[in-house]
């Protein structure tokens, strides 16, 4: 299995303030990586520098195989973003939010075309393909979000909070849809503060004060720290210091 | 209740003092407002190029020229032989003004019979047209009087009443009321609204009303800061007229802030009743741009004659507070008029208040529906 | 007397029903939590019942008092703590316990028994703005703020959102000891897995309230097998146990997945099945329900 992501002492300090502190971790590709921390932990940093959008003070990091100093610019084209807001224009309809996004990315009309039939296909939204976004529930425009992520068939989606607050089903169907996208070879990076969402990836690391004090599955890290579940994980690592 | 009212304004002061934001629009703006409309909208003008065709060619006419050119304000760009040079002169953008002097003029003038000055403006600038006839008019006038003579001069302009009261032709004596005005309702209704809207927006307004708290005393809570402040921003504005630009207060002090204040209740009342409909500060911030600032500066007088409005327009602008307020400072600052004068404006004003703090009490929600 | 009693009580938004001709009862001194996701109805319920919002239809009392007709005694007597963050950010901490005690008549001297265990925790941050703070101190503030006047009813619409695991385990040890102060409490909350932290739960979703009872009794009652599950290849395991008629319900549990059988299949059946299908590092063994099991069952 081929390494999507890979960091070495990855560090960022903002003067004195040292952010994020020496932070090592790979990712396999087709991994679901669940990158989480308690707010201020360093978290929103550390992906920053991943996504090629802030520069390491030290460290190594190469991400879907690019430099995060040299080839930022590559890096973007190769990553997919979801965000907790979903950012899809709510006064568009899905196909023209589709078709936006394609056009981002540079995908050609008629790659844009294919595509936009796949997604809607697969999220079984043909009826409602020209409707505005805004009137679509909650779960189905988060599952349009995570798909125009990868409208651009990226190597790596990152995601922050995906699923915090939705009802029990529609996270699950979330989830499925990710675990689908991560059978096909894509790589899933999550970031979260909630711990319950942290269960479902493959792997996870723990950022506590810009470090990473805690990494493996869910399974493992559960038996390490004799806790029930990933809250108590957290608590007892937390307040274990 | 005193306590808890005390409390209130207190975190409102705080709010304000932290918020550097609102500290700028409550002092920055006015004294900004004063300097560019002092120095740079100014209604004054200097060396305006004019061309005259002097048909009479008399003492009396070459006195009148020099009269007019030696203020500086005026150039003699070019004596025209007949009435047509004076025209290519307009035509070829040389000359702002044209005055044309009637053959006989010094005859005419002295044996006290009617003499006929012609002046002429190019009107693609309009209001640059009437600040230079007003002026020229002026001069014309200052120049009768100097001669002694008090003869009857029709020119072919109409002079406009606040001439008489303006006799410099200050730009200041028209827009300071105006500043004012535009001030007291920006701070005190913008400002009212924002905080209003904030407090729903942060979800602090569930919670002030979720408690004992009588609504009467969140609003007062919320406004009496903002009221002391847009008055004291008002005093500034006029001091700054009365230091700087030298704008008289002709009347009574005291009456003139207390019709300040009539008209700050006028702005609050707007305030309290925008933030009724308004969720958001976006909303509120939206709603005061397009339904109180834009009219108060466009149809309230300040910035435009009402009488030179289309009709529809001129309706319009009666129901704007800025208005009557502009007219009742008017009157005491430049005219020293007293109350007896300005009572129907006054009235008005009250009436307004009345009808909005209703409307704004009606709206209110103590709870939603 | 029950100390909120609500009857029959809806609301509706445009074409949106929030709240559907919803009943329950909280008693004196019982720490009731309402569970169910974003957009179930949580908010506009609390706000029904903290007399900020009238109902379209029904009638709730808090303490005997009418939320519509007695809402002036209502808001002296309750503690409401709403979802969102809503203390004065430009204020620091100890501006904002004053001015919440001021309006509510009283003093932090007063009842300072009352918020003693909560506030040290803040106290060292006293002076700092409240939009500074972190999610759990803000929350922290917030209670503090919502108790400083002794209420007799506590509100509060989903206080653990958005704020860490360990502030959420604090928070809730905090409410275990508010409740037995007397003070009754209602308390929303997104996350299935608090609702064992109350003594009786409603699940609500869609404006509907699901179930009444308490977490023990709503997890026994499940009724049928269940059990957790999991191998090597997660996803094809997944499909696979969806396609099989003796699979009520396959849903991915964290690293499980929960299958809900039908009575006719023995723990045996199951295993014997993944093993025909070549899974490697099986693991099945039959859990009792969570109340996110009986909550994805009865949507």
């Amino acid at each position: 299995m081929q390494t999507a992501i890979k960091t070495e002492s990855l560090t960022k300090t903002f003067g004195e303030f040292t952010a994020v502190n020496a932070i090592t971790f790979e990712v396999k590709e087709g991994e679901i990586f669940g990158f989480l921390g308690a707010n201020g932990a360093g978290k929103t940093t550390a992906i920053k520098m991943l996504i090629g959008l802030s520069r390491p003070t030290s460290g190594e990091a190469k991400v879907a195989g690019f430099d995060v100093y040299k080839e930022a610019e590559l890096i973007k084209q190769n990553i997919g973003y979801m965000s907790q807001k979903f950012s899809l224009y709510e006064d568009l309809t899905v196909y023209q939010n589709i078709r936006f996004y394609g056009g981002i990315y540079g995908l050609k009309r008629k790659q844009i075309k294919e595509k936009s039939a796949q997604i809607i296909e697969t999220l079984g939204l043909t009826e409602q393909a020209h409707k505005v976004v805004g009137s679509l529930p909650q779960g189905w425009k988060q599952r349009l979000a995570f798909a125009i992520s990868g409208v651009h068939d990226p190597k790596i989606i990152f995601m922050d909070e995906p699923t915090g607050g939705v009802d029990p089903a529609t996270r699950r169907q979330f989830w499925e849809m990710i675990y689908q996208t991560a059978n096909n070879g894509t790589t899933i990076f999550v970031t979260t503060h909630y711990m319950d969402e942290a269960e479902y990836c493959n792997r996870i690391s723990i950022m506590v004060d810009g470090r990473i004090d805690a990494m493996g599955t869910p399974r493992d890290l559960k038996t390490q720290f004799e806790a029930e579940s990933m809250d108590e994980v957290f608590v007892k690592l937390v307040r274990g210091k | 209740m005193l306590k808890i009212f005390a409390a209130f304004v207190k975190k409102e002061v705080f709010h304000i003092l932290r918020d550097t934001r609102t500290l700028i629009i409550l002092f920055g703006m006015p004294i900004a407002l004063v300097l560019i409309f002092g120095y740079t909208i100014t209604n004054e003008f200097k060396g305006a190029s004019m061309a005259v065709y002097d048909e009479a060619k008399d003492e009396l006419s070459q006195d009148l020229i020099a009269h007019i050119t030696a203020s500086g304000h005026f150039e003699l760009i070019t004596l025209s032989e007949n009435i047509e040079a004076l025209d290519a002169a307009f035509k070829a953008g040389d000359a702002k003004i044209g005055l044309v002097i009637p053959a006989g003029f010094e005859q005419d003038f002295y044996k006290e019979k009617q003499t006929a000055l012609q002046l002429i403006t190019d009107a693609t600038e309009p209001n640059y047209a009437a600040t230079l006839t007003n002026y020229a008019s002026q001069m014309i006038r200052a120049f009768q009087q100097e001669k002694g003579e008090v003869a009857d001069m029709p020119y072919q302009i109409d002079l406009e009443m606040r001439m008489f009261y303006n006799p410099k032709l200050v730009g200041a004596y028209t827009f300071v009321p105006g500043v004012v005005a535009l001030i007291l309702m920006l701070i005190c209704a913008m400002m009212t609204s924002l905080t209003i809207a904030k407090e729903k927006e942060m979800g602090t307004m569930d919670l002030l009303l979720a408690s004992p708290l009588p609504p009467i005393l969140i609003i007062l809570g919320k406004v009496t800061p903002y009221s002391i402040l847009s008055f004291l921003s008002a005093l500034v504005v006029f001091a700054m007229g009365y230091f700087i630009f030298e704008v008289p207060i002709l009347g009574s002090l005291p009456l003139l802030l207390g019709l300040c204040l009539l008209y700050l209740f006028v702005a609050l009342a707007l305030g309290v009743l925008i933030s009724t409909k308004a969720q958001s500060q976006q909303t509120a911030m939206i709603i005061s741009m397009f339904a109180l600032m834009l009219p108060t500066m466009l149809l309230s007088g300040f910035i435009f004659p009402i009488e030179s409005m289309p009709e529809i327009l001129q309706f319009i602008t009666k129901i704007i507070p800025a208005k009557y307020f502009i007219i009742i400072e008017k009157a005491i600052m430049l005219k020293g008029a007293g109350l007896e004068s300005i009572w129907q404006q006054t009235l008005v004003l009250m009436l307004m208040v009345f009808v909005l703090l209703m409307a704004a009490w009606k709206n209110f929600k103590v709870i939603y529906k | 007397m029950a100390s909120i009693q609500v009857d029959q009580i809806s609301k509706s938004f445009g074409n949106v029903q929030a709240v559907n001709a919803v009943s329950f009862a909280v008693e004196k001194g019982e720490l009731f939590g309402l569970i169910g996701p974003d957009g179930a109805g949580k908010t506009t319920l609390f706000k029904m019942l903290t007399s900020l919002l009238i109902p379209d239809s029904g009638e709730a009392w808090v303490e005997g008092y009418h939320t519509v007709k007695d809402f002036k005694k209502i808001r002296r007597i309750i503690g409401y703590m709403p979802g969102k963050f809503s203390l004065y950010q430009d204020l620091t901490v100890a501006e904002n316990l004053d001015f919440f005690a001021t309006i509510f008549g009283t003093t932090i001297q007063e009842n300072y028994h009352l918020i003693e265990d909560i506030y040290v925790q803040i106290e060292p941050f006293r002076k700092r703005r409240a939009g500074k703070l972190s999610g759990g101190m803000k929350q922290k503030l917030a209670l503090c703020c919502a108790l400083i006047h002794e209420p007799k009813v506590l509100f509060l619409d989903e206080p653990t959102t958005g704020v860490d695991a360990v502030s959420r385990a604090e928070f809730w040890e905090m409410l275990g000891r508010l409740k037995e102060k007397g003070i009754t409490i209602l308390v929303s909350t997104p996350y299935m897995d608090e609702a064992t932290l109350c003594e009786r739960i409603a699940l609500i979703q869609g404006g509907n309230i699901l179930q009444i009872d308490t977490p023990d009794h709503i997890t026994s009652n499940y009724g049928k097998p269940l059990y957790a599950v999991r191998s090597d290849e997660f996803y094809r395991l997944l499909n696979e146990l969806r396609d099989q008629a003796f699979a009520l319900r396959v849903e991915p549990f964290g690293e499980y997945l929960h299958l809900t059988t039908n009575d006719a299949v023995s723990e045996q059946d199951v295993r014997d099945f993944l093993q025909a299908n070549a899974h490697q590092n099986i693991e099945l063994k039959p859990v009792p329900a969570s109340v996110e099991d009986v909550f994805l069952d009865l949507m």
